[in-house]
């Protein structure tokens, strides 16, 4: 039996999610694509902002970080340039990475430094109570959003290729092994890489969008979601109301902390 | 002889003279956000770190500044980041961060004037009391300032020094007049500084607690990526780092984020004074205004008037026991600042009704000048 146990900080337990939320089945991905790339626990850093999924960290045997509210990049950017041996993840919600922090977001993207974002899309933002999210589809309710949505959502996977991430997933909780694999992918890119993670929230987003139960969500997410291979062969029709998941971008491009050693290498060589 | 121990003449502008001792500090590391009247020590830095194996980056706004200032401190590099009033603004959220993780880290701010956008180009002292209280929550935080280009060379590695020694984030405030003036500093042989650096653990990994309970109550931060895996939140903390909501180890936390720095006062206020000794009127200032009040003070002597002055390069914490200790012998302390009275406030808790505070402001983008100060203390005496 796999031993997630190493990695886990038990002292912690039990862990702050609800029974049906999503959270716990990402964290148990990254665990297994931890394992698999074999990262030492000492040179990796877990950075995230304020949220139910910025709490990973605290569950996670790592150098964590659980910085101020959409903040994360900006602290792991410090991180990673101070010593661009580590590797670093950030942890971040739809609300804490897109609105309050949607500049570092995108800067970071632009940058191309070499952190591993997993980006936790749960619709609402879960740890305040529902309130609505750059994410939530127009037309459903949040608690500030009593009569749906009137804003237009984020594509946010599409917002980090658009700004000059290296790689872009995007996967979900009902395909954990889908998960894990794309999660390992991410981590293994030398660049920006972002996987968007659709995590339910039956608490404080299903239970206004009548899909109150887990199961039902976890339902919603194998009937919508599709590879991105199928997506592609599918017509104008077909694809309405699904979602693409899969490896969504990955391109070579030069990563900005490595460009800043070459420089101060450079540099030392003229004197 | 070696250049470290020899010393140095040069021409240096404040910011310059800034960005210089933070080299000498040992500051590898800066992130900011170019605004005037501090983005000449962003662009020294941005020369000089990579050529020592540093790091300097221009982040997207004032609040991702000071977050990777705090992300590069706990790998272990020095880290700075400079800017003025409205991105000192913006800067507060994350600096609370840092008192609370207790995460040393320089700050300058170089002070302009007004709220908002206010006076880009003119100098003020307004933000001295911002420094002290702009973030929420209950904590104590130093503050340092300087009044000329070689105090500001000697008060940056001073900020330095006092971050890694109690572990907290340090302001220093200049102002527009001592940034942006060019002028002698002398920088002394390198040997002769010294240096703080921050303390690691003397325990195996598994024995560590980040926020062990000690004497003298700052806590032991390992390098991230050291083998000491532990927790950073901005939660309220036990010692191991991780959230707590246990009452007992609340109260702990809170009154020790003060207590911490109220416990070292003495180590870390920094005080001259000059013709005190038969002094019956005090001035009482700092930053650029301190030199003003000096030239005002040795021209009343020269008139026969007997006033003495007080200076600090520490506004907080405030230096109230020497402030008592002149009002016992003073009918007055005059406060000249630009701004309306932020420190004239606490002289006043200072003097204990011992002695009358009267302040002299000025808040039109003029520097207050030594004739300014004369009028008062003649007045005054
Ligand atoms: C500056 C600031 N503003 C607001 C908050 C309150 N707050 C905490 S979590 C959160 C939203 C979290 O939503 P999301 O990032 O989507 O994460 P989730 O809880 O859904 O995982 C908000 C608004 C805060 N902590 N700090
Ligand atoms: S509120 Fe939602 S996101 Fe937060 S723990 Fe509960 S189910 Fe998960």
């Amino acid at each position: 039996m796999f031993d997630y146990l190493e990695y886990i900080r038990t002292r912690n337990f039990p862990h702050i999610w609800c029974s049906g939320c999503g959270d716990g089945i990402v964290l148990k991905s990254l665990i297994r694509a931890l394992k698999k790339l074999e990262f030492s626990k000492d040179e990796t850093v877990m950075v995230s902002g304020i949220g139910c999924s910025s709490r990973t960290p605290g569950y996670v045997d790592l150098n964590t970080l659980h910085t101020t509210h959409g903040r994360a990049i900006a602290f792991a950017t410090g991180v990673k340039l101070a010593n661009p041996k580590l590797h670093v993840i950030v942890v971040t919600g739809d609300g804490d990475a897109t609105a309050i922090g949607g500049n570092h977001y995108i800067h970071a993207a632009r940058r191309n430094i070499d952190l591993t974002v997993l980006l936790y899309n749960n619709y609402i933002y879960g740890m305040t109570g529902g309130q609505v999210s750059p994410t939530t589809p127009r037309g459903d309710k949040a608690s500030t959003a009593p009569y749906g949505a009137l804003e237009n959502s984020f594509n946010i996977s599409g917002l980090a290729e658009a700004a000059g991430a290296s790689f872009v997933a995007r996967g979900d909780v009902y395909h954990a092994t889908q998960l894990e694999k794309l999660i390992a992918k991410a981590l293994q890119k030398k660049g920006f890489s972002v996987v968007e993670i659709l995590s339910p929230c039956p608490t404080a987003y299903g239970r206004r969008n009548k899909m109150a139960h887990p199961v039902t969500l976890m339902e919603w997410l194998r009937d919508h979601t599709v590879s991105i291979t199928k997506y592609e062969k599918m017509s104008e029709e077909e694809r309405k109301g699904m979602v693409e998941t899969g490896v969504l971008y990955d391109e070579e491009k030069p990563e900005f902390s490595s460009e800043y050693e070459a420089l101060i290498e450079r540099l030392k060589e003229k004197k | 002889m070696s250049e470290n121990s020899e010393q140095t003449m040069l021409m240096m502008q404040g910011n310059e003279a800034c960005a210089e001792g933070a080299i000498w500090a040992g500051c590898r590391f800066f992130a900011g956000y170019p605004i005037t009247p501090s983005s000449e020590i962003a662009e020294y830095l941005s020369r000089k770190l990579p050529l020592l194996g540093g790091k300097f980056i221009q982040m997207e706004d004032e609040i991702g500044s000071m977050g990777a200032v705090i992300g590069a401190s706990l790998v272990g590099l020095k880290s700075m980041t400079a800017t003025s009033g409205p991105g000192f603004s913006l800067k507060q959220e994350n600096i609370g961060y840092a008192a609370m993780a207790e995460v040393p880290c320089v700050i300058v701010d170089v002070q302009r004037g007004g709220p908002s956008t206010g006076m880009p180009t003119l100098p003020a002292q307004m933000d001295v009391q911002q420094a002290r209280w702009g973030r929420h929550g209950d904590h104590s935080i130093i503050v340092l300032t300087a009044s000329s280009a070689q105090e500001t060379f000697e008060q940056t590695i001073r900020a330095f020094n006092l971050s890694e020694k109690y572990m907290t984030p340090v302001v220093l405030l200049l102002d527009e007049i001592v940034g942006h003036s060019t002028e002698k500093v002398v920088l002394p042989p390198k040997d002769s500084v010294e240096i703080v650096n921050r303390k690691q653990p003397e325990v195996p990994p598994e024995e560590y607690l980040p926020y062990r309970e000690t004497e003298d109550l700052i806590p032991v931060l390992a390098t991230f990526g050291t083998g000491y895996r532990y927790n950073v939140t901005g939660l309220v903390h036990d010692e191991t780092g991780f959230p707590t909501n246990d009452p007992e180890k609340i109260e702990k936390q809170i009154i020790r984020l003060s207590g911490k720095i109220e416990k070292h006062r003495d180590d870390i206020i920094q005080y001259k004074t000059f013709m005190m000794d038969d002094a019956e009127v005090a001035v009482f200032a700092y930053g650029s205004v301190a030199r003003a009040a000096l030239r005002a003070v040795k021209d009343s002597r020269e008139m026969g008037i007997k006033v003495g002055l007080i200076t600090t390069t520490v506004l907080w914490p405030f230096p109230y026991d020497v402030i008592l200790e002149a009002a016992k012998s003073v009918k007055a302390i005059i406060v000249p600042e630009m701004n309306l009275g932020q420190m004239a406030r606490e002289v006043e808790l200072g003097v204990r009704n011992q002695a009358e505070v009267i302040g002299v402001n000025r808040v039109d983008g003029n520097p207050i000048p030594p004739v300014q100060i004369k009028e008062k203390i003649k007045e005054v005496v």
